[in-house]
């Protein structure tokens, strides 16, 4: 049934429909990246292996702030940022890109910036198992007790990428150069998220007095990397190397605290995709006249 | 007999920007600027088609057969109405739309399959036919940058009818690719219809038309001007043709037309082999110079011949003229045939008039062999 507009219904149904053409896609991406060839796995584990041992270098040796471990602290919001980054930056242009496609076949559009989060999705589990083998050979146990709190985290994640990455590539039909703009917020929001330094030990006492602290957790992507964090760094509060003075890293959040936080998370990202849907579905009526 | 297309009100309008203002630097430094034109492409096109059935569309160029086709397999939202479809589809809009050029024929098989629409599983268990039908064994491993454009159109051909659709939509595919896939693939087409699947084709080939289409509608300027049998659908398209041809002349002066045939014998009645001859009588208003087109059709709607005259030049005056026909040795086998006359103008680009049915022939013949015309064949025993 094809008429002049789908509800938000049929959107949903097409595209649990068409998963096949999104695993399709996914995989004719990463084939490409990697030519097919057979140690492909290998080279996109060495990539964050050799960031990680990178910064285990320079954080331990140069760059001593005092933190222990600091940079499994680091790797835990890369994690999370990269995977937010890289899907929302290559699937800002990529309807303009696969012009040719949107033009002359039929699927659901939204598929291809979808293809383009799932392709993140899996560089990001390459991270956790690279993350993993180093917490398990520097003997860091992760929060063992936090654990569960991943998925949930991780799906809320996944589906505020997918819906900013939806909404992007659509805009972008129309404004070309988006994509530029995007680059340079995409750099802001990483500096306003916890990921190269600790909220909690900076600017969090600031905000505290002044009954700002809302307002740096405005941005989504906070939470999900303090859970990260909270996970895999573990400690809330450490002992510095340098100092030997107590430094607050993380906030001391309870449990609850945690879970309520992320299912809240998941319940405004499952009604953002929603919302991204509805939004693509209404800038799509016009791509055949802007491509 | 249940409808498994049912196209209901569809219109398309498109909106041309003429001055392309896609940066948001321009949007904000000129917000205004930047003219835009409509266009409709389709206007309120309603028709169904039922399972089996194999549909042709013509029109002119520019009359949005790939418009209405793009919205039928989705790739176009139409403006307004709505489209039913039961079963799955397979459209080739554009051969080879789809592929990855970096990668493999075999992965562009599988992608290509899933774009139609087709699971992983489906397309496994009919690889080896895809391959088969294309008949590019030694390259499936290769990128299919490397692919020539024949091969392309093969390897996409193949997928689209391997796959096995309720419902096969082709676009002026047919038309690429030499005579021998181009005969495969209508073999396949054939074989579609014998499996009481649904076809629409677009074509420019009014032969193709006639010889696999059991329905044809026709397109003008975005209008369903026809939807019927094909010869009838044939028929009003050509007359649409040349009713723009005369709409567009300049000055709307130089109006020619084919009054009628008569045959000096009363009656045009021709024995097999022999040769006929008949007056046509042409009226103008200025002295105009073309050649004469004769088509002879079946009475099944088989083109038999066409020719374009260019060997019979005729110069007319300005009033009422005849000119003298002959058809020599007519091979026709028993029957009657229908007589289309025509004028073209010298360099054979624009139809000048056009006489649809002008006569009918009646054959007769009383050798042994049967079908339309009589092929000698001897025999030798060595
Ligand atoms: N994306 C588009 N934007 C604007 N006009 C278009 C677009 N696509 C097609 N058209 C116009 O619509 C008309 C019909 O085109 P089309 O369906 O391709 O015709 P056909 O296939 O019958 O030759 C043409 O005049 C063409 O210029
Ligand atoms: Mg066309």
């Amino acid at each position: 049934m094809v008429s002049a507009r789908a509800s938000l219904r049929t959107r949903l149904s097409n595209l649990i429909a068409r998963r096949e053409l999104l695993l399709s896609l996914i995989t004719s991406d990463i084939r490409i990246k990697y030519k097919g060839s057979a140690l492909g796995l290998f080279w996109s584990m060495l990539s964050p292996a050799l960031t990680l041992a990178t910064y285990y270098l320079v954080f331990s040796v140069f760059l001593k702030n005092g933190i222990p471990l600091f940079v499994v602290y680091l790797f835990a919001g890369l994690i999370v940022w990269n995977m937010f980054q890289t899907a929302v930056s290559s699937a800002t242009g990529v309807i303009v890109d696969r012009a040719g496609l949107v033009k002359k076949v039929s699927f659901p559009r939204e598929i291809l910036a979808l293809s383009n989060v799932g392709a993140s999705v899996i560089y990001f589990v390459i991270q956790i198992v690279v993350l993993a083998i180093f917490l398990a050979i520097v003997g860091h146990a992760p929060a063992w007790g936090f654990l569960w709190l991943l998925p949930i985290s991780f799906v809320a994640l996944y589906l505020l990428t997918a819906s900013i990455a939806v909404v992007m590539s659509a805009i972008t039909v129309y404004l070309r150069d988006v994509r530029h703009l995007m680059d340079v917020v995409l750099q802001l929001w990483f500096w306003v998220s916890p990921v190269v330094y600790s909220y909690e030990n900076s600017i969090a006492p600031a905000l505290r007095i002044r009954g700002l602290t809302a307002l740096y957790f405005i941005n989504p992507m906070t939470p999900i990397i303090l859970t990260f964090q909270r996970i895999f760094y573990v400690n809330t509060t450490v002992r510095s190397t340098t100092t030997g003075l107590p430094l607050h890293i993380l906030p001391a959040w309870s449990m609850t605290t945690f879970a309520e936080v992320n299912v809240g998370l998941l319940v405004f990202a499952v009604a953002l995709f929603l919302v991204a849907l509805v939004i693509f579905g209404r800038l799509e009526g016009n791509f055949e006249s802007e491509l | 007999m249940t409808n498994v297309i049912e196209v209901q009100d569809i219109s398309k309008r498109f909106t041309i920007h003429h001055e392309r203002n896609q940066t948001l630097k321009e949007r904000i430094l000129h917000p205004r600027s930047g003219s835009s034109e409509i266009f409709d492409a389709l206007s309120d096109i309603n028709f169904t088609v039922a399972q089996g059935e194999t549909l042709g569309i013509v029109g002119h160029n520019g009359s949005g057969k790939s418009t209405l086709l793009k919205c039928i397999c989705g790739v176009l939202k139409p403006t307004t109405g709505q489209i039913r479809l039961r079963g799955n589809l397979a459209a080739l809009l554009e051969l080879g739309a789809g592929f990855q050029h970096e990668l493999s024929g075999r992965d562009n098989v599988y992608l290509y399959g899933s774009m139609l629409g087709f699971t992983r599983k489906m397309v496994d268990a009919i690889f080896d036919d895809v391959v088969a039908f294309s008949e590019l064994e030694h390259f499936i491993d290769t990128p299919v940058k490397f692919y020539s454009s024949g091969m392309y159109v093969r390897l996409a051909f193949a997928v689209a009818v391997n796959v096995n659709p309720d419902i096969l939509v082709v676009d002026e595919v047919l038309a690429v690719g030499d005579e021998r896939f181009q005969a495969k693939c209508i073999d396949r087409i054939r074989r579609f219809q014998r499996e009481g699947r649904t076809i629409l084709l677009v074509t420019h080939q009014a032969d193709t038309v006639r010889a696999i289409c059991d329905r044809a509608i026709v397109l003008d300027h975005g209008n369903m001007i026809a939807d019927g049998p094909v010869t009838e659908a044939l028929r009003i398209f050509r007359e649409r043709l040349l009713g723009d041809v005369i709409d567009h002349r300049p000055g709307g002066s130089g109006v020619v037309t084919i009054d009628g045939l008569s045959a000096p014998s009363g009656s045009f009645e021709v024995r097999h082999g022999s040769s006929l001859r008949f007056d046509a009588t042409l009226t103008c208003d200025h002295a105009v110079s073309g050649n004469l087109v004769i088509e002879v059709f079946t009475r099944t709607g088989l083109l038999v011949s066409r020719n374009d005259a260019e060997a019979s030049p005729v110069t007319l005056r300005p009033g009422v003229n005849k000119v003298g026909v002959e058809l020599a040795n007519v091979p026709l086998l028993d029957g009657v045939y229908d007589l289309n006359v025509g004028l073209v103008e010298p360099q054979g680009a624009t139809m000048l008039a056009w006489r649809e049915k002008a006569a009918s022939l009646q054959v007769l013949y009383d050798g042994r062999s049967s079908g339309v015309v009589a092929i000698e064949s001897s025999v030798t025993q060595w």
